[in-house]
């Protein structure tokens, strides 16, 4: 089994609105998987589902082969896009809670609570309470009894709203780590641009439609378009722009440097540079060519348009 | 541990560690013992101040009958003009004039007399100077009815009636009342309990959300075991503070024994000792034996019973107004919000305690107490006012009990189902107001 979850068309209505309209989705065991939508889209309905939440009305949740049954829920950690501790309470006897929560016992947390407190360089806080602590500080707090339990699944939602840049990195280092050790993560996110470099696998979710899924680099293979933007170096403007447009179809173009270098994008018939490359030799100097990959945004809008 | 055991102590600590809670389970029994002292000795102030009253007497009756008392003291004026008086009245500062006129006989004098104050004055001393008139008068129509005044002494006034049960049981005046008294004070209780701890869960609930960590919790446990988890270790918590309470109470009320030496056998007969004014000696003995009735009656009151009774009514109506209460605060993003939905759960408490103490105390049996004790949401209440005549022969009658802890059985169950439903949608809802017709809604999810 590799899938460490599939989801099979799951559905969920709210009254008269559909949250999720049989969406399924398959899990790789050991990867990150990017979640990413508009707001609304549903993307958080199906990680309460995930997280037994709420149900669905129809379809079904497997986890590491299994139907979702109540004692997964030890095996998921979840770190929801509303996200807080309790106040008044002291920071390490809230965590201590969570953790028993998640089904630790009250010893192993106490171990783990350690490594991490020291890991994070956080070990003096345990007295503290959470409103002495500032936002940046309950976010590594947060963070922790998230992945305490060293849960097999870890689902982020908007994981980077919220946190300042330096926390932000520190979590994504942690995050590669625990990959590296084994653990699955879903990132769910609208700002796809966040998570796209950490992703292996995508989802884009839609109105509350799966409208494509799969991995992010057959994905960008699938939706590449052959549009090459190219820098030539060049003694003036002899006509070589006017030459290129009567052979190739150029998208945008501007001079820089006093008329020196010309910048320009191409719009190939193919992804064979050959003929292109050596129309321009001798003309010019190609200072820089390079294929312009599709984000997940820019198919995510023509995904949308398209349909 | 269980998840719910973790959940219910951490709520237990969190409540019993509050500052403010520890401040009012401390603070509150001295707060109450101060309130008694400060308020008796203010009626202390109040009686010590001494009245001074000015009497112009131009008849000839009532020479000797003004006697000062503690709060009060007479001048008497003589051969001066009633505005004269008046005037010296103001001047000196005195409290008021009595005015007799000089007329032909008793009758006319009395009636013709005026209390002149600056202010409206008290009724007790009016009642005083009423009292002088009354028994001056009653003296002299005795007199031309040629009734001495100790024949009419020895006659007497006072008449009890004497009623008993079919079976011959006798009953006492007034005990329907004292019981009814009793299992109001249960009721009470219950009601209090209920507004403060189920305020308490309500609030509870409410910083869950606005801190944003409930639905951290509930991927760990189901919203139901977290709802049921704060109604108990709320409760608990409010169980430790009225230990506290009537502990302490006990501890004062044995301190204020010792310090001031009080018998308290004395405390009891000393209130019935008031004599009237006519007869005294053979009413106290009556009184007497009837305060050994009344105490039989009492110790005859099924305790055990009313105790068990009370937990059960107790357990259940708080279970049904306090997940009511979850569910609120579940539904609102913050206090000020929850106004419109905690009238409709104030409502039939009062309407209870009200019920109960016009209607049960009148008629413990009557059509509006039945109906009222097998209501689920005010029978908690009513019922236990009912309780302590007993069940069965001359008390409620055992299928009014039966059926009132069904019926509260079958709406705790309804309840608790709706409630879990509204909370469980509503501690995922953030930021609007919502309206009945949106829970209406929620409970369809």
């Amino acid at each position: 089994m590799n899938n460490i979850l599939v989801a099979n068309e799951v559905s969920k209505q709210f009254g008269s609105h559909i949250a999720l309209n049989k969406v399924s989705l398959e899990i790789p065991k050991n990867s990150i998987y990017g979640l990413l939508g508009p707001n609304g889209a549903g993307k958080t309905t199906l990680i309460r589902i995930i997280n037994q939440i709420i149900y669905p009305d129809h379809g079904a949740i497997f986890f590491d082969g299994k139907p979702l049954q109540a004692q997964h829920i030890s095996m998921i950690g979840y770190l929801p896009e509303e996200r807080g501790l309790y106040k008044s309470m002291k920071v390490g006897e809230q965590a201590l809670y969570l953790a028993q929560l998640k089904g630790l016992s009250k010893a192993d947390a106490k171990n783990r609570l350690k490594y991490w407190f020291d890991r994070l360089e956080i070990g003096d806080w345990w007295n503290k309470k959470i409103q002495e602590l500032s936002k940046g500080m309950a976010q590594k707090i947060q963070f922790i009894v998230t992945v305490l339990h060293e849960p097999k699944l870890l689902i982020f939602d908007e994981p980077f709203s919220g946190f300042d840049p330096i926390n932000a990195n520190l979590i994504k280092d942690e995050i590669l780590q625990l990959r590296d050790k084994g653990t699955t993560i879903i990132f769910s996110t609208h700002r796809m641009e966040s998570v796209e470099e950490l992703c292996e696998y995508i989802a884009l979710v839609h109105k509350s439609e799966k409208i494509l899924d799969g991995k992010l680099s057959d994905i960008k293979k699938a939706y590449r378009n052959n549009i090459y933007k190219v820098g030539l170096g060049i003694q003036s403007a002899n006509g070589l722009l006017e030459d290129l447009k009567d052979k190739f179809e150029i998208l945008s173009s501007e001079y820089v440097d006093d008329g020196l270098q010309l910048n320009f994008t191409v719009q190939l018939p193919s992804d064979d540079t050959g003929p292109f490359l050596s129309h321009l030799s001798g003309k010019a100097n190609v200072n820089n060519f390079m294929e312009t990959i599709p984000s997940a945004n820019d198919i995510f809008i023509r995904t949308v348009q398209s349909k | 541990m269980g998840k719910l055991s973790l959940i219910i102590k951490r709520e237990y600590l969190a409540k019993v560690r509050n500052k403010s809670f520890v401040v009012m389970t401390f603070l509150s029994p001295i707060l109450m013992v101060g309130m008694v002292v400060l308020i008796v000795y203010l009626t202390k102030i109040n009686d010590n101040e001494i009245r001074t009253i000015g009497i112009l007497n131009e008849s000839n009756y009532f020479s000797t009958d003004f006697q000062g008392t503690e709060s009060t003291s007479y001048v008497k004026f003589k051969d001066i003009g009633l505005e004269a008086a008046k005037d010296s009245i103001q001047k000196m500062g005195f409290y008021g004039l009595l005015y007799i006129p000089n007329e032909q006989d008793l009758e006319q004098v009395a009636s013709r007399s005026f209390f002149y104050s600056k202010d409206a004055p008290g009724s007790s001393l009016l009642d005083n100077l009423e009292d002088v008139f009354e028994d001056r008068l009653r003296l002299q129509r005795l007199q031309e009815l040629g009734v001495s005044v100790s024949d009419f002494e020895s006659v007497g006034n006072n008449f009890e009636i004497k009623t008993a049960t079919f079976t011959g049981e006798q009953n006492l005046k007034g005990i329907t009342e004292i019981k009814a008294f009793i299992g109001g004070a249960f009721g009470y209780l219950i009601m209090m309990f209920i507004i403060i701890y189920g305020g308490f869960v309500m609030r509870s609930v409410i910083e869950e959300k606005t801190t944003r960590i409930i639905e951290v919790i509930i991927s760990s446990v189901k919203p139901f075991q977290l709802m049921l988890g704060k109604i108990i270790g709320t409760s608990l918590a409010g169980v430790t503070q009225f230990a506290i309470w009537i502990i302490s109470a006990f501890v004062m009320f044995g301190v204020l024994i010792l310090v001031f030496d009080i018998d308290p056998s004395a405390l009891n007969s000393g209130a019935t000792n008031a004599p009237g004014l006519i007869g005294g000696a053979a009413y106290v003995a009556a009184s007497d034996s009837a305060m050994q009735l009344y105490a039989n009656e009492l110790f005859r009151i099924p305790w055990i019973m009313l105790i068990c009774f009370f937990v059960i009514y107790f357990v259940l109506g708080y279970l049904i107004y306090s997940s009511i209460y979850a569910a609120i605060g579940a539904a609102v993003d913050n206090e000020t919000d929850t106004q419109q939905f905690i009238f409709p759960i104030i409502l039939p408490l009062m309407l209870a305690i009200y019920v109960g103490f016009f209607s049960v105390f009148n008629n413990p049996h009557g059509p509006i107490a039945v109906g009222f004790s097998l209501f689920p949401l005010t029978s908690p209440i009513v019922m236990l006012m009912r309780l302590p005549g007993g069940i069965g022969e001359g008390g409620v009658p055992i299928w009014e009990v039966v059926v009132s802890i069904l019926l509260l059985i079958i709406t705790f169950i309804g309840i608790v189902w709706l409630a879990a439903k509204i909370y469980r949608v509503g501690i995922l809802m953030y930021g609007k107001k919502p309206s009945y017709r949106d829970l209406l809604k929620w409970l369809k999810y």
